[in-house]
């Protein structure tokens, strides 16, 4: 069994610390993994993504081929679009609703949503204010994790919490707590 | 033990693991990230590894080559780029030979990622004689520079490392070993680091001799695998994990050492009916291919477009040279436009672009000539600001030379840690020569670009400007904000209108490593 997952974002909206999550998850869990990740120059305010590969076997490439993919996780939704040739025909798209402007041609916001609601397999939420109802403004790319952890049967909700406190265990049960009540409201899961 | 590990991690751990006695490096991208885990790591620290950036690959080169003579191992990081500003020092450490065992790590950036251009540091192994090490996955790399450190020892060479971003910058579990503690060699006594011309001539013949024990190295690391149809691959680094990864029923030789293990092509060559080479990069092992097997035998590859000539290698143009492409793509369903990178909001490099636009409107000749960092980011919208862009430090002697001939305002831009690393000297070049140009020294405190290392020359740039010749009153320091812009215009304007050289140093502490220390 194998499940790869393209995390995509702006720099600086957090999309490492959650493959950093996920990672640890599947670590835990004694799967493979690779993880190719963006560093440098487009780190800054560009368009940035990760490739992440878990598997029961061995994993060869680092980089998912295009039209493979079986999730995209998008902390932007014009984002998501971009990286829809990664994804095969079945796959999955959890993105965040809330557009992150800040180039001078960005396209139409509403044409945006119609195009990813539109897609077979799309789960599109306003993440920023989820994290808002769950007391932890800065935990929005918990709650897309939260929202994601549906989709990535290849590991347990149950393992993915446990990453959570695992990674953040160093900022103290505060954060550790803020964080959970993200992951769980995007999950859907209540407080 | 098992730990998930970048590759550039992995080669940190691997080098710590060997009894590494100093690490030398300055940043630069995919290559930082080797240096920063060996600065952080608790084992690394309690041994006393030597870690702190240095000034440029130049310093960082040579000093490594005094710690290999003193006989401790030493390691030296830098980006590809970086090989051509230590190449002097690099290419004449194979004819001086090594004491303590000393590897070079190049990590290219083939797409260009984060680079000016896609050079593949393997022909600089070939250019000065040394074996290089190419890992195919993290693992190997962990494994493999223990194994580059007791080579380099063994055979008195240094041994150049090459990786490549989608290795430098990927994740994957690495089995651990037991740490070596390995004792110091005695200090060189031999006459053969003296390069004098009597002295480097017979340490050349030395290394020429050494070439046969290389080749044999490279014969026994190569393994055949498979014995699929008629077509042989000869897969060098990780285009290994994209010819497996693709399924694809060949013969495959998994290369990772050079010079190219010659017998084993020929083996692949008798066993196969063509062959096509895979190597991320420059297609240095496909000519050596074609000179090995000649003319007559059908070699693939880069060169003959079936894999593109320029980028990086990926799953999918490896599965489609090796003829098992999936072929479906869903279409992008939406509008998507470009999103570049730009200056972080609130980033003094903003205020300094949008002084020097304001001033430069002025004068209809002025040409602004940037530099290697954020701060080239000026050359996109809105900023605009620039009109080049080549290598660290050229600046301001493109602004020399374009002075020289006449363009006025010439202006250039450089951050602090690219005008240490190699700014100074063109500086020198200019107060001698009497140019008339004005120097923008753009200090945000540190080396912003690959996440805010140290810059070598914080604290000390108006005492090497004056100690350089630039004159005191024409070294002038500003707070590059907006409610500051009447007075940084203004200053701007007066160095320009002064016929001689000045020092323009905007000084505001970068965005991001302000914020992580808000943070803490």
């Amino acid at each position: 069994m194998k499940q790869d997952i393209i995390l995509c974002g702006v720099g600086g909206q957090g999309i490492l610390s959650i493959a950093t999550v996920i990672a640890q998850a599947a670590t835990a869990a004694g799967l493979h993994i690779k993880q190719a990740e963006v560093h440098g120059m487009s780190q800054r305010g560009g368009d940035v993504q990760s490739d992440l590969r878990l598997s029961t076997d061995e994993i060869f490439s680092d980089l998912i081929p295009d039209g493979s993919a079986d999730l995209i996780i998008s902390m932007e939704p014009m984002e998501a679009l971009r990286y829809i040739p990664r994804l095969n025909a079945g796959g999955a798209v959890v993105s965040a609703a809330e557009p992150l402007v800040n180039i001078p041609d960005y396209p139409d916001q509403n044409e945006i949503l119609r195009a990813l609601s539109a897609l077979p397999h799309a789960e599109v939420r306003e993440i920023s204010r989820i994290a808002r109802e769950a007391g932890n403004p800065k935990g929005s790319n918990m709650v897309l994790l939260g929202i994601a952890s549906k989709y990535i049967g290849i590991l347990p909700a149950a393992a993915l919490r446990e990453a959570i406190t695992v990674i953040f265990a160093a900022k103290g049960q505060d954060i550790i707590d803020a964080n959970l009540r993200a992951f769980d409201l995007g999950a859907g899961n209540g407080l | 033990m098992k730990r998930l590990l970048l590759g550039d991690e992995a080669i940190a751990l691997g080098a710590i693991h060997a009894s590494l006695g100093g690490v030398y490096a300055y940043p630069g991208t995919p290559s930082t990230e080797i240096t920063e885990f060996i600065q952080n790591d608790p084992l690394a620290r309690s041994q006393g590894i030597r870690s702190r950036w240095c000034t440029n690959e130049k310093t960082a080169m040579e000093a490594a080559l005094g710690m290999s003579y003193a006989g401790k191992r030493a390691l030296v990081c830098m980006k590809h780029v970086g090989m051509n500003v230590c190449a002097d020092a690099f290419v004449n450490s194979a004819i001086t030979g090594v004491n303590g065992g000393l590897v070079v790590i190049a990590a290219d950036d083939p797409s260009m990622h984060s680079s000016q251009n896609e050079q593949d540091s393997r022909f600089y192994g070939k250019f000065a004689l040394v074996p290089v090490f190419e890992p195919t996955t993290q693992q190997e790399a962990y494994d493999l520079i223990a194994q580059a450190f007791d080579f380099s020892e063994a055979n008195k060479v240094p041994v150049l490392f090459r990786i490549v971003t989608r290795l430098s910058h990927s994740r994957a579990e690495v089995e651990l070993r037991e740490p070596v503690r390995h004792e110091p060699l005695p200090l060189a006594q031999d006459k053969g680091w003296i390069l004098l011309p009597a002295i480097a001539r017979r340490q050349y013949a030395a290394l020429l001799d050494k070439q046969s024990a290389f080749a044999q190295a490279s014969e026994e690391a190569a393994v055949l695998e498979g014995g699929g149809s008629g077509l042989g691959v000869i897969a060098c680094g990780i285009a290994y994990n994209y010819v497996r990864e693709s399924g694809a029923d060949v013969t495959i030789l998994k290369v990772n050492r050079y010079p190219l293990p010659e017998k084993k092509v020929r083996e692949l060559a008798a066993a196969c009916e063509r062959i096509i080479v895979v190597e991320d990069g420059q297609p240095v092992a496909e000519q050596d291919v074609r000179g090995i097997l000649g003319p007559q035998y059908k070699v693939f590859g880069r060169l003959t477009g079936d894999l593109p000539r320029t980028g990086e290698l990926t799953p999918d143009n490896v599965a489609s040279a090796l003829g098992c492409s999936s072929g479906k793509r869903l279409a992008v369903p939406g509008p998507v436009a470009a999103r570049p990178p730009q200056l972080c909001p609130g980033c003094g490099h903003r205020d300094v672009y949008n002084a020097l636009n304001a001033v430069a409107a002025e004068y209809p000749g002025a040409r602004i000539f940037g530099d290697i960092g954020c701060y080239t980011l000026g050359a996109l919208p809105p900023f605009k600001s620039l009109s080049s862009c080549v290598d660290m430090g050229a600046s301001i002697t493109m602004a020399k030379g374009a002075a020289d001939a006449g363009v006025f305002p010439a202006i250039a831009v450089i951050g602090d840690s690219t005008f240490t690393h190699s700014g100074m000297t063109g500086l020198l070049d200019a107060v001698n020569d009497g140019a008339n140009i004005t120097v923008v020294i753009s200090d945000n405190l540190t080396t912003a670009m690959t996440g805010g290392q140290d810059s070598a020359g914080t604290s000390k740039y108006e005492a090497i400007c004056t100690a350089l010749g630039v004159s005191p009153e024409h070294v002038r320091v500003v707070i590059p904000t907006a409610p500051n812009m009447p007075e940084i215009t203004r200053i701007i304007r007066e160095e320009i209108e002064y016929r001689g050289v000045s020092v323009i140093i905007p000084r505001r502490e970068c965005m991001q490593t302000l914020r992580r220390k808000n943070k803490k």
